[in-house]
């Protein structure tokens, strides 16, 4: 299936939001997900099915201002 | 002491920890500022870099509150979900919200703010907004539930200080008791001093210190005109005269014959 993950294209098979960020690496990682511009807390990311065309965030701590 | 939605602070400076020249430049004016609080944003992570989970390493260690942004977002929707996603990151109800109208001027689009706070407030958070020295968007923004307000003095990170310093007494004199924190577009220390001098509680920056020649040497600067400033609001400042006042005694001044006063 193809999803656009932080603004790229992107192939994948997971079938839940969490099983693409543990594909991801970010199973251990300080991040937070949105999915279709809704925030989707890390408590419910393995009840998230992914569809096609799914856009997902993956975002995690930055400098700011 | 600064007091911003029931926390006290020692110190009224605010930091962005964004365009550091490095990692430890940044903890060493974290440090020299005595900053209790610093600005952190949020961004997509690459699975390869990693970029966020190392700064987030470097945060942990330092002895701060975190107060997350929504810059760049566009909408109100946009700087709610990022809220939510800060939120649950950052382990804190509080967020810089930033709604922004204009890549040119990144002014606030204030028609947005007021419509995320409203939201973000009814949600739970602790909303801090970036917003304009407009007095009717102040209001709404306190009708909407904050009870910090904070105005910019000038576009991120223009440098140009208090470019409506009229604006901003005006504000301060209508929310007395809503402490008031001047973010964005201050460049030098004598901007923050001149900010704390009309009675503000406190200033955010983050370009000036960060772009500095010597970033450790500018926060102590500004740390020292931020306390500079306030102490002169505290002792009271005396009022502008169009004519001159003699300081010395006009009593016994030698040589003075009365008929020659003019």
């Amino acid at each position: 299936m193809k999803i656009v993950l932080n603004g790229e294209a992107y192939a994948t098979d997971a079938a839940t939001l969490d099983e693409l960020c543990a594909r991801l690496g970010f199973a251990e990682a300080k991040i937070a997900t949105a999915v279709n511009g809704n925030f989707v807390e890390a408590a419910k990311r393995p009840a998230t099915p992914l569809a096609e065309a799914d856009e997902i965030e993956i975002v995690a701590p930055r400098q700011g201002g | 002491m600064l007091t911003l939605y029931g926390k006290r602070f020692q110190s009224r400076l605010l930091l962005g920890t964004a365009q550091y020249p490095s990692p430890s430049s940044l903890r060493q004016a974290v440090e020299a500022s005595g900053a209790e609080i610093v600005t952190v944003s949020l961004r997509r992570e690459s699975s390869r870099a990693r970029t966020g989970q190392g700064f987030w390493g470097l945060i942990e260690e330092m002895d701060v509150r975190v107060l997350p942004n929504t810059a760049g977002c566009r909408t109100a929707r946009e700087a709610v979900a990022t809220a939510k996603m800060a939120r649950e990151m950052f382990g804190t109800d509080w967020v810089k919200l930033e709604v922004i109208a204009n890549d040119d001027t990144l002014q606030p689009d204030l028609y947005g703010l007021v419509e995320a706070a409203g939201e973000l407030v009814a949600d739970g958070f602790e909303v801090l907004p970036y917003t304009t020295e407009d007095l009717s968007a102040a209001e709404r923004l306190v009708a909407a539930g904050c009870t910090v307000l904070m105005p910019w003095a000038a576009p991120i990170g223009s440098a140009r200080g208090l470019i409506n310093k009229d604006a901003l007494k005006t504000l301060r004199a209508y929310f007395p008791d809503i402490p008031l924190i001047v973010d964005a577009g201050l460049g030098a220390p004598s901007h923050a001093a001149e900010v704390m001098e009309l009675g503000y509680d406190g200033v955010l920056l983050n370009t000036a210190i960060a772009k500095a020649g010597d970033p450790v040497k500018m926060a102590e600067a500004f740390a020292k005109a931020v306390a500079a400033g306030r102490l002169a609001f505290e002792a009271g400042l005396m009022e502008p005269r169009d004519m001159a006042a003699p300081s010395t005694p006009v009593a016994g001044t030698p040589f003075f014959k009365i008929d020659q006063a003019s």
